[in-house]
């Protein structure tokens, strides 16, 4: 790296506000673009925003903020940021600091806080958000005095992007914004604490190539830690030189080519049959960054009950927290994949495994009925990708449509698909997509949500329209929350309660409103025509689709049940198309 | 199962809440912490005792406690050979006419009086949770008005036997 210039080293040791040095040190970790809401307590830091002039997106609500920030993070790499004011600013991000935490994206959150002398007192906009924030974020700290600040800012960085990434939140009394301090941001991080392993134990390396060698049935679980670890090239290499087949987590989408021979598609609840039956009947099951979620392993006393279970993971505390695991490798999953790929270990004797894998594959594909005049959600999803060649940034809230976002859009490559996978979230996909698009401008973003969810966080609607972002945004309207409404449909007897949204308003007139184009299909041709005449346009459009409203998500793990138990499945022979 | 559980943390503010907060949101039951200084400066040390299912849920325990930031070192001593004490005070009723058989009931003990009045005696006593436990048992007859027990504290030994079960945090 070129020597620092001599004014820019003489600039790092100056005086300036707390507010200042905020600035300052996000200059110095080349922070793009920062979202958030303005307030009481936060206004000197926004005087300073105003003459720096950095890049900053005003989100309708600090919900929005964090979940922009979080859709950056997904798709840039790198940590979003965000801003917001004490008190009910700051309770506004708790959900996305609870999602950025089960699904480990980096962020760096500042909340502002009532001024030192009167913290304890109650005071106007005060909340405890340290106390509030201390179980789901990655760390947090409250600036207690100026000479703290820089060094806090650095390691806040520090901890949100490196080892299993997270959120980091800095609570910022209003006092300590104002209050001038020295500025050293060259200051090296020192934490005792916290030394994440990120090169993989040779011994335990060994033990998998041997593992690999000795089995006839071997499996790869792959999840977004392959994504964070920017692993997906070395997957590839990985699962090509042992032949082994890959089955991904909801959140893993895009690590393994969906079109490649020895992909099986999505495992779990909602996981295709042959990914379920390949970690039913595996021998050796090789988790890569995956935590084993109870979505995936359905009933843990049925899962891979024949299995050598070896996982490969940054973190830990994941390993053996779910599933016994006889091969732990405590690695950065780039690093663990290299050092697999450098052994070139005797493959696996798999053919037969591997033929059986395709009959199933061949034989139980995902499926659905057709049905003429009506929108099928599914092939909804199939013309998305058929418009978008497959190559469009996919963003989603939680629920049926999520499911058949991940069953029937096939992600080729990493970084397309974001999603709020642990935590469930309503009201993400929205504003993630606006996250998603400002770190990749050129791509083409298409958030597709739920008629329920769209509405948690619909108002962001201003910012797609006001940044003119030429994202899509495509409701699949089942005029009901159609998750909640299948599963009292299969457990509860039908009894629809709450579920069901019949007068939902008019969401084209809604797009008009926010001052975008908007679009409606109720049938399958109407539907190809407004997809054509949306992606014909460059700028943001949403397109309100009325799809059949009683379809389910299938094939299906119920609760308590064992991968190998789906409903839903049907063979191929036996489907009407 | 009982698990002793001994860390260095930084002290700072919120560390406490910290790991309580961790306990409370994995559903770990705490039987006791003590907190105090240590020999550095601006470090801490814990001391949990807590009650476990399996060995599972204690690994568990540790690598959630490793993955604090503030926390600086985690053991699981339990298998070691430790050092264990607590310190007791026992309020317990004394006549006139029971005072004397209390103060020999305690003597092999090695409890000391100290607090005396017209109608009780307070006692304390330091050792292992057992000889606590079993002092209270045995004063208990007289009429127990209160007790403040302030939980295990513990480290190891300067010598370990050969082949003690040395438990780490990590699995690697």
């Amino acid at each position: 790296m070129a020597k620092m210039k001599v004014e820019e080293q003489a600039k790092t040791k100056a005086r300036m506000s707390g507010s200042l040095m905020l600035i300052e040190a996000l200059k110095a970790e080349n922070v793009e673009v920062i979202f958030g809401y303005p307030g009481g307590a936060v206004l000197p830091l926004y005087d300073e925003l105003y003459k720096a002039g950095v890049f900053h997106v005003l989100t309708r609500h600090e919900q929005g903020a964090i979940h922009a920030a979080e859709g950056y993070a997904r798709i840039s790499g790198k940590p979003g940021v965000v801003i917001a004011t004490s008190g009910p600013g700051a309770t506004n991000i708790v959900t996305g600091l609870t999602d950025a935490m089960m699904d480990s994206l980096p962020l760096v959150v500042f909340t502002g806080q009532v001024a030192t002398n009167v913290i304890g007192s109650d005071a106007f906009q005060e909340a405890d958000v340290v106390g509030i924030t201390m179980p789901i974020t990655k760390h947090n700290y409250q600036v207690r005095d100026i000479s703290e600040l820089p060094k806090i800012i650095k390691e806040a960085f520090h901890i949100a992007t490196t080892g299993r990434p997270g959120p980091v939140l800095i609570d910022i009394p209003k006092d300590v914004t104002i209050a001038e301090g020295e500025f050293d941001y060259n200051q090296d991080v020192h934490l005792p604490g916290y030394q994440p392993t990120t090169q993989p134990n040779h011994w335990q390396i060994r033990r998998l190539v041997e593992a690999v060698s000795q089995s006839k049935r071997p499996v790869i679980l792959a999840g977004a830690g392959v994504l964070h670890a920017n692993a997906a090239d070395e997957l590839q290499q990985y699962a090509e030189q042992q032949n082994i087949p890959v089955a991904h987590t909801l959140l893993g989408l895009g690590g393994f080519p969906a079109d490649h021979p020895l992909f099986l598609g999505m495992a779990g609840m909602h996981g295709t049959y042959a990914a379920n039956m390949a970690l039913y009947e595996c021998d050796l099951l090789i988790n890569i960054g995956a935590r084993f979620d109870d979505r995936v392993t359905g009933n843990l006393k049925y899962f891979a009950p024949k299995a050598t279970v070896a996982h490969i993971d940054i973190d830990p505390a994941e390993i053996g927290k779910n599933v016994p695991t006889k091969i732990p490798i405590v690695s950065d999953a780039k690093a663990a994949l290299q050092e697999l790929i450098e052994q070139q270990g005797k493959p696996a004797d798999n053919a037969a495994w591997l033929a059986q894998l395709n009959e199933w594959k061949r034989r139980f594909p995902l499926h659905y009925e057709p049905e003429a005049g009506a929108i099928k959600p599914q092939k909804l999803i199939e013309m998305i990708y058929e418009v978008t060649g497959g190559e469009a940034i996919v963003t989603t809230d939680v629920g049926q449509h999520q499911m058949w976002a991940a069953q029937y859009y096939k992600f080729n490559r990493p970084n397309r698909w974001v999603t709020s996978g642990g935590l469930g979230t309503m009201g993400f996909g929205l504003p993630a997509a606006i996250g998603a698009q400002l770190a990749d401008r050129s791509a083409t973003v298409v958030s597709i949500v739920g008629d329920g969810g769209f509405q948690m966080t619909c108002q962001e609607l201003s910012v797609i329209q006001e940044l003119q972002l030429p994202i899509k945004v495509v409701i699949v309207n089942n005029q009901a929350l159609g998750m909640v409404r299948q599963w009292q449909e299969l457990f509860y007897d039908k009894r629809y309660s709450h579920s069901l949204i019949p007068n939902q308003p008019d969401f084209v007139k809604l797009a008009e409103a926010y001052g975008m184009p908007g679009l409606r299909a109720k049938t399958e041709a109407e539907a190809a025509e407004v997809l054509k005449q949306a992606f014909a346009i460059d700028g943001p459009v949403l397109l309100d689709f009325h799809v059949c409203a009683d379809e389910n998500v299938y094939p299906m793990v119920a609760p308590g049940k064992g991968l190998h138990e789906m409903v839903g499945v049907k063979a191929c022979e036996e489907l009407s198309q | 199962m009982r698990r002793i559980i001994t860390m260095t943390v930084n002290n700072r503010p919120g560390v406490l809440n910290r790991i309580t907060g961790l306990f409370t949101k994995r559903h770990y039951n705490i039987e006791s912490i003590t907190v105090g200084h240590t020999e550095i400066d601006g470090v801490s040390r814990m001391t949990f005792v807590v009650n476990v299912d399996d060995e599972r849920i204690a690994e568990q325990i540790i690598k959630q406690l490793n993955k604090q930031i503030d926390v600086l070192k985690v053991s699981d001593i339990t298998d070691q050979a430790i050092v264990a004490r607590e310190l007791a005070l026992v309020k317990v009723a004394a006549a006139p006419a029971t005072r004397q058989d209390i103060y020999t009931l305690i003597e092999p003990f090695r409890a000391s009086i100290v607090d005396v009045s017209k109608d009780s005696l307070v006692i304390q006593v330091t050792g292992e949770p057992e000889k606590v436990e079993a002092l209270i048992e045995l004063l208990r007859p007289y009429g127990i008005k209160e007790v403040a027990r302030t939980g295990t504290t513990a480290f190891t030994r300067g010598a370990q036997k050969a082949g003690s079960n040395q438990k780490t945090a990590f699995i690697i």
